[in-house]
């Protein structure tokens, strides 16, 4: 059983970035949901939703989504439905139901890197960027590569662009974490591919996309997918086998990209 | 017939679907003690030490028990009736715990957090042994389960204690071995069924506390209060009639409710403090150690001549009990008993095989109740037989299928009462569009659409065991009240029989007020369980109803001065067929219970059981679509044409239909078991374990060929279970002919299928 | 910690704990219509609405609701009764610990979205677990009180 002995609303973030770091067992709750699966001895919670951070904003250069958006909101928001296809929403609507989508963030779920997460794969695939506190602005790739440290996400950054993408995942029931999912995007020529729920977290397959974005030819679709199949690690847990999650991740890197090239 | 099939809403219903207070936790004294088990982290040890002092020193901690502090009665927790053909193999606390969640330390303490804190404190030195994790590896395994000397068994059940066996069982007629021989085609089919979870919405939960009198007062959410009370008098060694036991409102029960899980350690408590005390289970004390379905292998044999008829069927079984043998002989025979009559043109039967212990959660009723594990693997393997004959697989039933009026080598002489299974199989292929779609198109983008069958038989109560008693009285201002034992866990058998009530005393069923269950007030009826309440308790409902109609008719005849004959019945009055002289039922109640000079109050009595347990049966039909390349199964869309005799209450029924083919769906396509290596339920949450979600399911469509069964009320048979039996065996079919692999292992996950697929 | 939240329209001040869930503070508080499911926030029995926004309320921390609005079944009891009225004509309310969660996820659809389709109101419901009806009658019992014309019979 998680516990929380004190319970901090500050008013800005820097008093918040303050409180965090100024024990060891400080610690930021998102949308406390996951929170409650866990068996965290929390000092001191900091609660970030007096900060002004759950919005979706149509930024000259980017999209950009507060820390303390919902799921839901994400979900339902024209804004995120009429760019890129919709893949941003459409990664977040499988989970589990709405009113659990009410609650849990996007600044939480991407702050915590969950290997499970469907909304990190369609955002790696995306090129975003994540604001950070104390970091600053780097791009995902980047924050997700590093060492997990203490910090305060503000924002997710999507640049507004032509891109094309779509967002492919395997469940058994629907409800269920992804077994794996995907997310392939296209700029002009460039491609990103982008596959998570390995089980680990999400990753660009570099590769892949490299050579899918130099030369590009229908014929040559199933070659990526095994390029992107065979650069990525895959892991196996009670949904799949490493095995399995490796052969469907070609199916899927396929379908995504053919879905991609169907984009108008 | 005026209320006989009838959709009335259930009398419960709007209370329970608004959220008023009903149910058990609901009820419970806001000053109750809070209950807690401590429990064992490993499949299989010996308690060597165990020190609570540090525990017991907390401020509100009421009290704590080990195995040193509780009786040394063994007894069982199944649900049935006196003299229980399971085990008693449990004491409230061992010394040995046999699984991991097995009981090791009761808490009672002011509020949760206490009890939890204190939990914390408890030092429990164990010595582990190796633990028996896979059931297969159970007959003779190193560590023996139950080593205990006072084991007993009120049957010969076949226990062999020292070979980890709980049962052995065996049943044959003519001589399989030498049919099959002479058999032009043989087929053979190993099936794997898991350990399904009940996941009923409300978990475990009980209260209690001591009456006005002193007596201990028990509020749980059970379908088996008579048995309970039976259970806590064993256990804890005090006089059933010191002892009431009530169930209030249930959230669910599909069987796992059929077995006292929770109501002991309440029971406990309170009868040392004096104190009321509640037990809630969480969702992974619900999944974790409670019960669940039978894990079975079944190996199926087929035998079939030249012309398609089946000549032989043998079923060799493996059941999994896990840590205690509740249900274990039972739940295994009933496969046999299930799956043999239901071909009828055999020239041999067989049945036989092995329940075994194992370290893991013990295994209990569950809707079905070995007749789900037994259907899956019978139609499994006349599906496989079907293709090997080349035959339509819903000719080879139509071929081989006992009707009505027929015996079966296993039936005892006793001829089928009623059955439309044939005309369930012929509605069922127009429904699902068999001659359109049968047995598979390609539907584009890699993705195949196929249809697949299964037929099934259940019974209707225990034959020769289950008895229920039912009792109705006409009260002062003309109304009734009926009382009842049986347990409506949701079903809506509360209402059934009040219109079954209502239909003989030709009144309606506002007029019938409905009192379930209480074992101070209720009359005898072992529960509602094994598909009984309809059938057997409704047969006796329908004899009290008439038993008081004649005293009705006859009171008012004396008051009209005329003889019984005489008159007539409408439900509001007694008329005289000649004079037309009239007495209201409200005037005969006020005579009767108000008067003087002899006159009582009218009550109907009944008691009813029944020789024959009439199945009912159900024509599946499964429509998939499989992605070819994912291995995902998609469930398109579902039709079941059910036999269940006469409908009572067609809404009722229907959603009893549908909710059961969910749940084997379920079981078919998702609902997965797991342990860890050393013997760990994994799949002990809804994020783990999934049910079927409203998207997973597809259409799902329920008709009824209804039947008339005489022995039943109305022509009624049962529903409960029945509707659970098909979708696996169907929808495994349906996988088959659409990508040629036939998975015998539940659930089919994708990975299973794409694996499969990889191999041919 | 004291908090203020408005329960079902009227002002109402609590002692609640910082780990405190709202699922447990509402039924300590005599709220029937909250029943708990699962413990991981996943089966939608508890589902309230937050500022009128339907929400798993043991996922939220009871805190986080201070000075916010809460609806529970209690709130909109007519309009309750009136779509159970129909789920109980339906028989799909079965044994209903699950209902009032699933009555409150129904009536935010209700204001949320105009003329669902079938497909909308189960994607809606997808959070909503029951394990006894099988869903099916559930969605005749949607479909008949908003109306929705049956794209298909059901039976």
């Amino acid at each position: 059983m998680f516990t929380i002995k004190e319970f901090a609303q500050p008013k800005t973030i820097e008093e918040a970035y303050n409180t965090l770091v100024s024990k060891r067992n400080n610690a930021v709750i998102g949308g406390s949901a996951f929170l409650r699966m866990g068996s965290k001895k929390i000092a001191t919670a900091v609660d970030l939703s007096k900060l002004g951070l759950n919005y979706i904003k149509d930024r000259a250069e980017h999209i950009e989504i507060g820390a303390s958006t919902t799921f839901r909101e994400i979900e339902t928001s024209p804004l995120l439905i009429n760019h890129f296809n919709g893949v941003v929403s459409n990664s977040v609507k499988h989970i589990i139901g709405i009113q659990f989508r009410n609650i849990v963030t996007i600044g939480a779920s991407v702050f915590s890197k969950y290997g499970f997460s469907d909304l990190i794969t369609a955002l790696l695939a995306l090129d975003a960027e994540v604001v950070l506190y104390q970091a600053g602005r780097m791009s995902l790739n980047d924050f997700l590569e590093r060492p997990y440290g203490r910090d305060i996400l503000i924002s997710v950054l999507i640049k507004k662009n032509q891109r094309q993408a779509s967002y492919q995942h395997l469940r058994n029931s629907i409800s269920d974490y992804p077994i794996i999912n995907v997310a392939v995007s296209r700029l002009d020529n460039q491609w990103n591919i982008a596959v998570g729920a390995r089980p680990q977290k999400a990753a660009i397959a570099k590769k892949a996309s490299e050579v899918l974005s130099n030369s590009f030819s229908l014929e040559h679709l199933e070659h990526y997918a095994d390029i992107a199949a065979e650069e990525l690690t895959f892991g196996s847990n009670e949904r799949g086998t490493a095995k399995y999650r490796q052969a469907m991740c070609k199916v899927l890197v396929k379908r995504a990209i053919m879905e991609v090239l169907l984009c108008k | 017939m005026s209320l006989v099939g009838k959709s009335i809403p259930k009398i419960d219903g709007m209370a329970i679907a608004t959220g008023k207070p009903v149910y058990t936790e609901d009820m419970a004294p806001p000053n109750a003690l809070v209950v807690k088990l401590l429990r064992s982290p490993h499949a299989f040890a010996r308690i060597k030490s165990i020190d609570t002092s540090k525990a017991e020193s907390i401020e509100n901690v009421e009290c704590i028990f080990t195995h040193k502090d509780v009786p040394k009665c063994r007894f069982t927790l199944a649900g049935q009736s006196y003299p229980e053909p399971s085990p008693y193999d449990r004491l409230i606390l061992d010394e040995i715990v046999r699984y991991a969640g097995d009981e090791v330390a009761i808490i009672a303490a002011a509020d949760e957090e206490t009890a939890e804190k204190a939990m914390k404190l408890i030092k429990v030195d164990y010595e582990v042994f190796e633990p028996v994790l896979d059931f297969e590896k159970a007959i003779d395994h190193p560590s023996i389960i139950h080593q205990e000397t006072d084991l007993h068994c009120n049957f010969d059940i076949g226990m062999q204690q020292e070979r980890n066996i709980v049962s052995c069982q065996k049943v044959e007629v003519g001589n399989v071995e030498e049919e099959l021989k002479k058999c032009h085609t043989v087929v053979e089919e190993t099936c794997y069924i898991q350990a399904q979870a009940h996941a009923m919405m409300e978990t475990y939960r009980a209260f209690s506390y001591l009456d006005h009198t002193g007596r201990l007062v028990v509020v749980s959410s059970t379908q088996i209060p008579f048995h309970v009370r039976r259970q806590l008098s064993r256990a804890l060694n005090i006089p059933a009639s010191k002892i009431r036991v009530i169930k209030p409102r249930i959230g669910g029960g599909f069987g796992g409710k059929q077995t006292g899980a929770v109501e002991i350690f309440t029971a406990l408590v309170t009868q040392t403090t004096g104190k009321p005390a509640k037990i809630i289970y969480d969702r992974k004390e619900t999944f974790s150690v409670t019960n669940s379905r039978h894990a079975m292998r079944l190996k199926v044999r087929l035998g079939a001549d030249k012309e398609g008829y089946i000549r032989a069927m043998d079923i060799q079984g493996l059941s999994d009990t896990g840590a205690y043998g509740e249900h274990a002989s039972t739940t295994f025979m009933v496969v046999g008993q299930k799956t043999l009559p239901l071909y009828n043109k055999t020239r041999a039967v067989r049945f036989m095989g092995n329940v075994v212990y194992t370290n893991k959660m013990p295994a209990g009723a569950f809707r079905g109740y070995g007749a789900t594990q037994g259907t899956f693997a019978l139609e499994t393997a006349v599906n496989k037989l079907a293709e090997r004959l080349n035959m339509d697989p819903t000719e080879v039933r139509l071929k081989n299928l006992i009707k009505e009026g027929e015996t079966s080598l296993v039936s005892g002489g006793i001829k089928l009462g009623s059955s439309t299974l044939h005309k369930c199989i012929a509605r069922g292929r127009e429904l699902i569009g068999w001659n359109d779609k049968y047995p598979r198109r390609e539907v584009g983008d890699n993705k195949v659409r196929a249809l697949g069958m299964a037929v099934t038989m259940q019974g209707s109560g225990i034959a020769n065991i289950d008895t229920a008693s039912a009792e109705i009285r006409l009260n002062d201002d003309g109304n009734f009240t009926l009382l009842i034992g049986s347990t409506d866990m949701g079903t809506g058998s509360d209402t059934i029989l009040s219109q079954m009530a209502a239909e003989v005393l030709e009144t309606s069923v506002e007029k019938i007020i409905v009192h379930a269950a209480d074992t101070d007030i209720s009359p005898y009826d072992p529960g509602s369980y094994a598909s009984s309440t309809t059938y057997v308790t409704g047969m006796a409902v329908v004899k009290a109803a008439e038993d008081l109609k004649k005293q009705i008719i006859e009171s008012g005849a004396r008051i009209l001065e005329v003889s019984a004959d005489e008159v007539e019945l409408d439900g509001q009055k007694i008329t005289t067929i000649n004079e037309g002289k009239t007495i209201s039922i409200e005037k005969i109640a006020e005579l009767q219970v108000l008067g003087f000079g002899g006159n009582r109050q009218l009550v109907g009595n009944a008691t009813h059981g029944s020789s024959i347990s009439p199945p009912p049966f159900i024509a599946g039909f499964a429509e998939v679509e499989v992605d070819k390349e994912t291995g995902k199964v998609k469930l398109i869309d579902y039709v079941a044409v059910v036999d269940c005799g006469t409908v009572i209450n067609p809404n009722l029924a229907t959603i009893q239909a549908e909710g059961g083919l969910v749940q084997g769906i379920g079981l078919a396509m998702y609902e997965d078991v797991r342990y860890d290596k050393v013997g760990r339920m994994t799949t002990n949450s809804f994020m783990q374990y999934k049910i079927p979600t409203r998207k997973d399911i597809g259409n799902i469509r329920v008709t009824f060929e209804e039947s008339f069964e005489p022995s039943g009320p109305f022509g009624a048979k049962s529903i409960g279970e029945v509707v659970i039996n098909t979708p696996a065996p169907a929808i495994i079919e349906a996988v088959y002919n659409a990508v040629g692999v036939r998975l015998t292992d539940l659930p089919i996950t994708p990975e299973k299928v794409f694996l499969a697929m990889q191999q041919i | 910690m004291q908090i203020e939240i408005i329960l079902n329209g009227k002002k109402v001040a609590m002692n609640v704990k910082n780990d405190e869930y709202l699922a447990d503070t509402l039924r300590a508080h005599g709220v029937s219509s909250v029943r708990k499911g699962c413990d991981t926030t996943c089966c939608g029995l508890c589902t309230i609405w937050i500022e009128e926004k339907p929400v798993l309320s043991c996922a939220a921390l009871s805190i986080r609701a201070n000075g916010k609005s809460i609806t529970t079944m209690e709130g909109l009891y007519n309009e309750a009764e009136e779509f159970a009225q129909v789920l109980v004509a339906e028989g799909s309310e079965q044994c209903g610990f699950c209902s009032p969660g699933f009555i409150m996820t129904v009536l935010a659809m209700k204001r949320e979205l105009n003329n669902p389709t079938e497909e909308d109101i189960v994607h809606y419901l997808t959070g909503n677990l029951c394990r006894c009806t099988g869903y099916m009658g559930q969605l005749r019992a949607i479909k008949k009180y908003l109306g929705v014309m049956q794209h298909e019979p059901c039976r």
